[in-house]
């Protein structure tokens, strides 16, 4: 019996050599990516996990620590704290939000004419390709009358004195959020016109004769459903942006902003590894961010697996 | 005469009708809904893009007028002499700037494009031990940051000898995950009998990629360009170039562009230069870009 099994076994590795065999090309072939690919995503995620249990500055050899670094972050810092919060904070508005407004705006422009659909395509993809055209919000929130914004309020008499918007701690947050969300129509809205595009429209004759009455029906049993594939990509790509919000907030509420109010994970990373260099507390923050995006994109696909069902 | 007149007429309301039951319920308000939408959403949307690109023309004067004009009325180019004599005051020489942008971007795009279909073709295409493996690693990958993981890589691109090279920002954006999970979802609808007749042809697996799937993917190719170039074009090298004849154009504009709202016409040509080129790519290419979309999606 163990002999038979153990052949088994044996011819099971032989088939295995074999294909390796047989598909040498492909091996080579995908070679030159996957060594990049290993040695600048999946070893660094692990290395992360490594260096967040010591105590290490580049100059000295890492000193292992154990969990130190998680417990000051949790139980000793304030300021991740209120980094965290943000985070959450402008992950739960904007990733939602961005995601519903890239679909809506794939849907409404499906409707259009091939050339108006191409031009409004435009004009809603450009502003997340523009590199740091963002920063006109500088002038559009500036805090004196020369803004944009306080210009216009106090011509309608909405306001009386101009608004700090970006030292004010009432409104750096909702600041953060319009201009993110301005910049959030990126690669998921892509995919969702292509995925517009895609569906095949004697869905909806049939789906007609089987009695579904309007647009929003239409929308939610057959729309929806053929889409699902670009839904879930679209929200991989919301998830990952809006839990990495940092590049915006710095540039816009300075770093660091008013009382934290723009702070992130992202930004704390920044400032523990590349101007305090504590490179083992930076990766331990570095680890919490890495599970609370791939935690965060798990539990939104469960959820969007069950659309249209 | 007249009743097949009449025959004809009710086969055409009939027509009509079926045309009509094709789509459900279009409204005349839901269409007026639909473009009052449209054009508010694209006007927040458009607005600070028109701003940035009138302002970078507008004289100074013009720039704190209010309301603020869309048009400027006296178009100049002020603002661009200013940012190259800024430029000039500097001691690298503003084109060697330039130089280092176009030469990381341009080798950081096209080896993107070649490597990552390279290693998408086999994934997409054959099955073999390890494929599953390799894929679900990159799905992985789309779902967190890259700057999870910008400690470890800038110790390990210090350990290699890379830092303070271009080939720190170059190597890292190559093995760019998007674009090779965009790729090889696009590879897949290649027909797998097309592949057989070229080996039957006796054309080598490598040939068939090169010559036959490379130029059947030419769509794909134009999103992973415009994916890339988005990120290189603006890159300002960080903490791994610090020489300062190294350093790219993004990071020498910014440091320009820093500085209080006197600035702000240099400001919006430096935001103007840098918006441009990536939009126009976009506007060229964008049917190309859409359709490889098409095949983005995730099971």
């Amino acid at each position: 019996m163990e002999a038979v099994l153990e052949t088994k076994k044996l011819s099971k590795w032989k088939v295995t050599i074999k294909k390796i065999k047989e598909h040498k090309h492909g091996y080579v072939l995908l070679a030159p990516y996957f060594i990049l690919f290993f040695a600048f995503t999946v070893v660094p995620v692990f290395m992360s996990l490594g260096i967040s249990f010591s105590y290490y500055n580049i100059l000295e050899t890492p000193k292992f620590i154990g969990f130190s670094n998680y417990l000051k972050l949790f139980l000793d810092d304030e300021v991740f704290i209120i980094a965290l919060k943000n985070t959450l904070i402008l992950a739960i508005v904007t990733g939602p939000v961005s995601y519903l407004a890239a679909f809506l705006f794939a849907w409404l422009i499906n409707e259009l004419k091939p050339k108006l659909r191409a031009l409004m395509t435009v004009i809603f993809y450009i502003p997340s390709i523009s590199g740091n055209a963002f920063l006109i919000w500088l002038i559009i929130f500036s805090g004196d009358m020369h803004g944009y914004a306080n210009a216009f309020l106090m011509k309608w008499g909405f306001l009386d004195n101009p608004i700090l918007w970006l030292k004010d701690p009432k409104y750096m947050l909702p600041v953060l959020i319009i201009v993110q969300l301005w910049l959030s129509l990126g690669v998921s809205f892509l995919a969702f016109i292509a995925g517009l595009q895609n569906v095949d429209k004697t869905l909806y004759e049939a789906g007609a004769i089987d009695g579904i009455k309007n647009r929003w029906q239409e929308l939610w049993y057959i729309t929806l459903p053929t889409m699902r594939p670009q839904l879930l990509f679209g929200a991989v790509m919301q998830i990952t942006t809006s839990l990495a919000i940092a590049e915006v907030s710095i540039q816009l509420l300075g770093f660091p902003s008013t009382q934290y109010e723009g702070h992130t994970i992202v930004t704390h990373l920044i400032d523990y590894g590349t101007i305090r260099f504590d490179l083992g507390y930076a990766s331990a923050i570095a680890t919490v961010l890495f599970f609370i995006m791939i935690g965060a994109n798990l539990l939104v696909r469960k959820i969007l697996r069950k659309v249209g069902e | 005469m007249i009743l097949k007149l009449k025959n004809r007429w009710q086969e055409f309301l009939l027509k009509r009708k079926i045309k009509k039951e094709h789509r459900v319920n279009r409204s005349k308000y839901s269409n007026i809904f639909l473009i009052l939408v449209l054009v508010i959403f694209g006007a927040f949307s458009a607005y600070p893009l028109i701003m940035t690109a009138s302002n970078a023309f507008k004289p100074l004067d013009e720039l704190f007028l209010f309301p603020p004009r869309i048009f400027p009325r006296n178009v100049t180019f002020d603002n661009f002499r200013d940012l190259s004599e800024l430029m000039a005051g500097s001691w690298i020489p503003f084109s060697r700037y330039f130089f280092n942008t176009i030469f990381i971007t341009l080798l950081g795009t096209v080896g993107h494009v070649l490597i990552a279909s390279m290693a998408a073709y086999p994934i997409a295409k054959y099955d073999f031990p390890g494929k599953k493996l390799l894929f679900a690693l990159v799905v992985y990958s789309l779902m967190f940051a890259p700057q999870v993981t910008a400690i470890p890589n800038y110790i390990i691109i210090s350990s290699i000898g890379l830092i303070d090279t271009p080939l720190a920002i170059i190597l890292p954006a190559i093995a760019s995950s998007i674009g090779f999970y965009l790729m090889k979802q696009f590879m897949e609808q290649i027909p797998m009998e097309l592949i057989e007749s070229a080996k039957i042809d006796g054309a080598s697996e490598y040939r068939i990629f090169f010559t036959i799937v490379m130029p059947l993917v030419k769509p794909a190719w134009l999103t992973l360009v415009i994916l890339l170039f988005q990120r290189l074009w603006v890159t300002d090298g960080g903490a791994l170039l610090f020489s300062e004849e190294l350093k790219p154009l993004s990071y020498a504009l910014r440091q320009v562009a820093t500085g209080s709202i006197e600035r702000s016409g240099t400001v919006a040509a430096v935001s103007f230069i840098m918006m441009i080129v990536p939009i126009i790519f976009f506007v060229i290419s964008q049917s190309k870009i859409v359709e490889t979309f098409t095949h983005s999606g995730m099971k």
